[in-house]
């Protein structure tokens, strides 16, 4: 781990601040995943969560917390974890081609542009055990690879009947279930001709304030996975294939939708499971 | 019971702003409400610059110390405390909490407000712990007895008038003690 943590640190003092992105190729940016990749290796450790300090993707230079984390004991207002349910989403949130979404205005012209897909799966803790009736947050591009944001520069086009962010509510086996249509991938500014593979955004809650998590989904055989710094910065193979999700032909609907199976694994210490929870 | 592989976090990324803010995020409490208190401060980088693209939540107790499992965060009716919140910090690396001071949750424990600290450029979320300046129990708290002076400083928020000020340092000089649970 301190051999990780020094290798990231001396790449990034030998590395070009990101003003100059503009001068650094897709080569030297896999030539610096490559190397802390194997140091890492070396090291016997890989890392199955990002390394917060990880110089290829530029803007994490400045933004990681130099010092490790402080162990700390949960108090109990960490254990517990922030309430959500059905009185606050509507289940038409989930269907992200029909723009229920709350902070817009809901009357779609038409369905969006792009491949339909069904994301499924369930939310569980690391003893399998599902996480009931939790928020789930999902954001994503369009599939021209173009979000809906005031500082999006990407000059794909806009689709007018998709906004691509939705909620839902976990069920009582802690399956969650979106109705959307896949992301394109888009470039960015991390480095010449960057480009991040298709993904969407997940936000979750788990059954504890420790096991808060925001991550991205990605999907199989993405020819970009190699050249992401974003994806890579998690340097265990094994943790990295934790966020593609896998195509799945019995949630494919006949005749309509592509269907993809990701299922999402919180970390973080809980309260001991009760009955209640159960019936939650 | 086989431990399962935790899924990896990933950086909120800079789109975030059409799916995670709404209305009401911050608002706890309505502001100006008798026993309403704003939190506020700024998230910061290595070289002391604002983050205009970071995201700050905060779970807590109420004023008496109860831990609150209340439906109500994602439409504020302005009556019920659901203890989470959500702000986005604005141009200026700045974000704003309406909310209470939390109570201690057991006799002679310190309150605090947990954290989690989100940013474009932050390859996973950061906990964190807001305590309450002078509070007679941060004596006793086994995480801030643990911490040097310069350490402890750093997770104790600012009184001032109208509530509490606490900064987020990312990095730096002033870098705030992040946590590890297990």
């Amino acid at each position: 781990m301190t051999t990780t943590t020094d290798q990231a640190l001396e790449a990034e003092q030998g590395a070009v601040p990101s003003s100059d992105a503009a001068a650094t190729t897709q080569a030297e940016i896999s030539a610096e995943i490559a190397e802390i990749s194997q140091s890492v290796e070396q090291a016997g450790e890989p890392v199955n969560q990002p390394l917060l300090g990880y110089a290829p993707y530029r803007s994490s230079i400045l933004r990681h917390p130099t010092k490790d984390p402080r162990h700390a004991d949960p108090e109990e207002i960490e254990l517990w974890t922030p309430c959500f349910g059905h009185s606050e989403v509507d289940p038409l949130e989930a269907n992200l081609t029909i723009g229920a979404h709350a902070g817009t205005n809901s009357t779609y012209a038409g369905e969006p542009l792009g491949e339909r897909i069904t994301v499924s799966g369930r939310i569980v803790d690391g003893d399998g055990r599902p996480v009931v009736g939790q928020l789930v947050e999902i954001w994503q591009a369009n599939a021209a690879g173009r979000y809906v944001h005031k500082h999006e520069q990407h000059p794909a086009p806009l689709d007018p009947n998709f906004v691509g962010v939705g909620r839902c509510i976990t069920g009582a086996d802690g399956s969650y279930h979106f109705q959307t249509i896949k992301p394109g991938p888009y470039p960015w500014g991390n480095h010449v001709n960057a480009w991040r593979p298709a993904h969407i955004h997940f936000s979750v809650f788990g059954r504890a304030f420790t096991q808060r998590l925001v991550t991205q989904m990605y999907f199989p055989g993405d020819p970009l996975f190699a050249l992401d710094p974003i994806y890579q910065s998690i340097t265990d193979q094994k943790a990295r294939d934790a966020l593609v999700a896998t195509y799945d032909h019995d949630l494919t609907a006949p005749e309509y939708s592509m269907g993809y199976n990701w299922d999402i694994v919180l970390t973080g210490p809980a309260r001991t499971w009760t009955e209640q929870e159960d019936n939650r | 019971m086989t431990t399962l592989l935790p899924t990896p976090g990933q950086t909120v990324g800079p789109f975030f702003g059409q799916a995670l803010p709404y209305d009401g995020d911050s608002t706890l409490v309505p502001a100006g409400r008798a026993d309403a208190i704003r939190l506020h401060g700024w998230v910061r980088d290595g070289q002391g610059q604002p983050v205009p693209d970071a995201m700050i939540e905060i779970w807590q107790a109420d004023a008496e110390g109860t831990i609150v499992q209340q439906e109500g965060s994602l439409h504020r009716d302005g009556w019920t405390f659901t203890g989470w919140g959500r702000a986005a910090t604005d141009l200026t690396g700045h974000y704003t909490f309406s909310t209470v001071v939390p109570g201690p949750t057991a006799e002679g424990k310190a309150p605090f407000f947990a954290v989690a600290v989100f940013a474009r450029g932050l390859l996973d979320k950061l906990f964190t712990r807001i305590y309450l300046p002078d509070h007679p129990a941060n004596a006793g708290d086994p995480l801030l007895t643990s911490l040097s002076d310069e350490e402890r400083a750093t997770l104790l928020a600012t009184a001032e008038p109208t509530g509490l000020r606490f900064d987020v340092h990312l990095q730096g000089e002033q870098e705030t003690v992040f946590l590890h649970h297990r």
